[in-house]
C-alpha cells in the first residue's frame, strides 16, 4: 500500500485526539459487548434447544404440577421416543448466594432424552442404584470443590420447612456442546417422592414438574403437541406443550423484556462509536482541505482521497475495537464470577471476538463515509481559494 | 513562439481558443475571461501579469485541468482537456501537469522526501526507482541534505524549493506556478526564479507563471498581461501607455 506513510502520519497527527477518541471507542465498545454477552446468555437455552425435543408443562403455569402417570401416556402417542420429568429442587448450598439450579430427575430416561450430557457409565450406574445420589455439573463441582464421593448438604426452604438433605455426589457430568451447561445438580426422583414433607404430600406426591420428551422427528412436533395438549384437555390437570426453544425464550422472558432493553442501550452505543468516529473524521477532514485539493491537484483520485479517510477511521476503529474487546475479555469473567445466581454465565466466546472486531471495522467504514464522500465531492479550486 | 491572437499554426505546445469563464454569484455574472487566446510552444517560459482580481489564478486553473471553462478549448500535446471526464481529466493532470502554488502546500506530516515522492505513488514506478528520482529532483533544488526534514524545520524559500521538486519528479509537460514567490523575501525569491529559469534553460521545461511582482515577471520570456479577460503582450501594453502619454 503506497500511501500508507501518508495514512499513520495522518493518524498520529493529533496525539490526544487520537487517544481520546480511541479510548471513548473502547470504552463503548465494551458496553456493546458486555451487553452481547448478557444477550446471548439469556438466549443460549434457546439455541441449545434440541429441535426434536418438546416441553410439557401445566397449563395453570411453570411451577404447577401433573401427576407423574401422564409419562405412559405421553410414550403411547405415536411419533414420541421417550419421555422423562425434571421438578425444580430449588434448594441452597450453604448460602444464598451460591446459586445453581437443581433438579429433580428421572434416572431410568434423562439419559436418552439429553445424550448431550455425558456421564461416565459407572459413575452413572453407581447414581441410578444409590437413592440419594446425586450427579453435578463440571462447572458447579469445579465452583464448589467437589469431588466424586463427597458428601454435599443442600438446604431447601421451597417445599415446606427449611430441611437439610444429604447427597453422595456419585457422578460429574460434562457437555458435548461448547455453551452447554454445566451448572445444573440432578438427585433422584424417588428420593425426593418418598421424602416430601408432610405438609405439602397431598399436592406433591407422585407428581413431576415437567416433562421433557425426544420425537422420531422434528417434523411430528406440532402434531404431537397438539395430541398431548387434547389427551389431557378438560382434565384436572390441563397441559401446555411447546418445542423446548419456545419454552427457553419464554423462560428468558421471565427476567423482562431483556432483549428490547439490550436493544436499546445497544442502539444508542452503536450511534455513539459512530457519532465518535464520525466526528473526528469530519474534524481531520476539515483541518487539512487544503492538503486533500493539493493531493487532487497532484492527481489523485477521488477514489483514493475515500481511501485514504476510510483507512484512517477503520484504523481507529480497529485499535479502539481491540483494545475495547480486551478491556471487555479481561472484564467479563470477573463481572460474571460477581452475578453468578443472579443471571446466567456471561461468557465472551471467540466466535464473538470475532464479531465484535468485524463490528469495530464496519463502524469505522460508515463512521468515515460521510466526511470521506465530503473530501471527494470538494472541489479543488474552491478549497485553494479558501486558504 | 507564444501568440496570443489564436494564428497558432497548430503545431504549439499549449494551444488556447475562445476560451470564456463566468462566474454566477447570486444573480450576478462576472465574466473573467472573455473569448481569450494562447499558443505557447515546448521550452517557453510565460509570466502572466495583471492586476488583483484579474483572472490569473482562473486562467492557471483551466489550464491545469482543476476547472472547467464556460466555453472554449483547451488543447496540451494533442489532448483537448476540456472535453475530458473528472476521472481522466486527474489523470491527465498527475502524467502533465507541476503545480507550484503560493503557499508551499507540502503535507506537514510527510518529511521533504516523502512529499516530493507523493506524485510518483500514483505511478507505477518501483520503490528504487522513485527513490532515485526524488533524490535527482532534490539534488536539482538543492535539498539533498534536508531530505527528511518536515516542513516546519525547513525556511519559506526551501518550502517552495521542495515544492518545485515535487512538481519536477514525474517529468511533467509543463510546470504552471501562481504567484510562486509571493510569500517569499527578496533574496529567497530571487534564489527561486533562478531555479525556475534553470529548469527552462537547462532542462528544457515548459513554465507558465502568474506574478503580480515586475521584477519577477522579468524574468521570463515573454510577459503577457490579463486585461478584460484576454491576453495582452507586454510590449504593446509599453507602447500603448507611451501613445497615451503622447497624446
Ligand atoms: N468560485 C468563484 N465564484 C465566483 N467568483 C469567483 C470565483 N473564483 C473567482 N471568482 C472571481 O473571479 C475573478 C478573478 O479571480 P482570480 O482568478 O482569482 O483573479 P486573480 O488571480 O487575478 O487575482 C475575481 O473577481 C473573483 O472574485
Ligand atoms: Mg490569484
Amino acid at each position: 500500500m503506497k500511501f500508507r506513510s501518508l495514512i499513520f502520519a495522518n493518524l498520529f497527527r493529533k496525539k490526544i485526539r487520537l487517544i481520546l477518541t480511541i479510548g471513548s471507542f473502547a470504552i463503548a465498545l465494551v458496553l456493546f459487548t458486555f451487553l452481547a454477552v448478557v444477550n446471548r446468555a439469556f438466549n443460549r437455552g434457546i439455541d441449545i434447544a434440541g429441535a426434536d425435543r418438546l416441553v410439557i408443562v401445566s397449563r395453570v403455569g411453570l411451577m404447577q404440577v401433573m401427576p407423574v402417570s401422564y409419562g405412559d401416556q405421553v410414550r403411547a402417542i405415536p411419533g414420541v421416543k421417550y419421555v422423562t420429568h425434571d421438578h425444580w429442587f430449588g434448594g441452597v448450598y450453604q448460602d444464598e448466594k451460591n446459586f445453581f439450579p437443581q433438579f429433580v430427575i428421572d434416572p431410568e430416561n434423562h439419559r436418552k432424552v439429553y445424550p448431550e450430557f455425558v456421564v461416565p457409565d459407572d459413575q452413572w450406574n453407581t447414581f441410578v442404584k444409590d437413592q440419594q445420589g446425586a450427579i453435578a455439573g463440571a462447572k458447579t463441582a469445579k465452583r464448589f470443590g467437589w469431588k466424586v464421593g463427597d458428601r454435599i448438604p443442600i438446604k431447601n426452604t421451597l417445599y415446606g420447612p427449611t430441611k437439610t438433605w444429604e447427597f453422595n455426589l456419585d457422578g460429574i457430568y460434562h457437555t458435548e456442546k461448547p455453551d452447554g451447561d454445566e451448572g445444573q445438580f440432578w438427585l433422584q426422583w424417588k428420593n425426593f417422592d418418598e421424602n416430601i414433607p408432610d405438609s405439602i404430600k397431598d399436592r406433591m406426591k407422585s407428581t413431576a414438574g415437567w416433562y421433557i420428551l425426544k420425537l422420531d422427528s422434528p417434523d411430528d412436533s406440532v402434531r404431537v403437541a397438539k395430541a398431548i395438549d387434547t389427551k389431557f384437555a378438560n382434565s384436572s390437570y390441563e397441559t401446555k406443550t411447546e418445542t423446548e426453544s419456545a419454552f427457553a425464550a419464554g423462560f428468558a422472558k421471565q427476567f423482562g423484556n431483556i432483549e428490547f432493553l439490550i436493544l436499546s442501550v445497544g442502539s444508542v452505543v452503536f450511534f455513539t462509536l459512530l457519532l465518535v468516529t464520525g466526528n473526528t473524521m469530519a474534524i481531520s477532514v476539515r483541518e487539512r482541505t487544503a492538503e486533500l485539493a493539493v493531493l487532487k491537484a497532484i492527481g489523485v483520485t477521488d477514489g483514493s482521497i475515500l481511501f485514504l479517510v476510510l483507512a484512517e477511521s477503520v484504523m481507529i476503529a480497529l485499535f479502539g475495537g481491540v483494545l475495547g474487546l480486551l478491556l471487555a475479555w479481561a472484564a467479563i469473567p470477573v463481572i460474571s464470577a460477581a452475578v453468578t445466581g443472579l443471571l446466567p454465565p456471561l461468557l465472551l466466546s471467540k466466535t464473538m471476538l470475532s464479531l465484535g472486531l468485524v463490528f469495530a471495522v464496519l463502524v469505522g467504514v460508515v463512521s468515515g463515509l460521510l466526511p470521506g464522500i465530503g473530501a471527494m465531492r470538494m472541489r479543488v479550486v474552491n478549497a485553494l481559494r479558501r486558504v | 513562439m507564444i501568440r496570443v491572437d489564436g494564428q497558432g499554426n497548430g503545431k504549439s505546445l499549449i494551444q488556447v481558443r475562445g476560451l470564456s469563464k463566468t462566474y454566477r454569484r447570486g444573480g450576478e455574472e462576472i465574466q473573467v475571461l472573455q473569448r481569450l487566446n494562447l499558443d505557447v510552444d515546448k521550452g517557453d517560459f510565460v509570466g502572466f501579469m495583471g492586476p488583483s482580481g484579474s483572472g490569473k489564478t482562473t486562467l492557471l486553473n483551466l489550464l491545469g485541468g482543476l476547472d472547467v471553462p464556460t466555453q472554449g478549448s483547451i488543447t496540451v500535446d494533442g489532448d483537448e482537456i476540456t472535453h475530458m471526464s473528472g476521472s481522466k481529466l486527474t489523470k491527465w493532470r498527475a502524467r502533465h501537469v507541476g503545480f507550484i502554488f503560493q503557499m508551499y502546500n507540502l503535507i506537514p506530516v510527510l518529511t521533504a522526501y516523502q512529499n516530493v515522492e507523493l506524485p510518483l505513488l500514483l505511478t507505477k514506478l518501483s520503490g528504487s526507482e522513485r527513490r532515485k528520482h526524488v533524490e535527482t529532483a532534490l539534488s536539482v533544488v538543492g535539498l539533498t541534505d534536508r531530505m527528511n526534514h518536515y516542513p516546519r524545520q525547513l525556511s519559506g524559500g526551501q518550502e517552495q524549493r521542495v515544492t518545485i521538486a515535487r512538481a519536477i519528479v514525474s517529468d511533467p509537460t509543463f510546470l504552471l506556478c501562481d504567484e510562486p514567490t509571493g510569500d517569499l523575501d527578496r533574496k529567497s525569491a530571487d534564489e527561486i526564479m533562478a531555479l525556475i529559469e534553470e529548469l527552462v534553460a537547462k532542462h528544457g521545461k515548459t513554465v507558465l507563471m502568474v506574478t503580480h511582482d515586475p521584477v519577477v515577471a522579468a524574468r521570463a520570456h515573454t510577459t503577457l498581461h490579463l486585461e478584460k479577460g484576454v491576453l495582452v503582450e507586454a510590449s504593446k501594453v509599453e507602447q500603448g501607455v507611451v501613445a497615451g502619454g503622447v497624446a
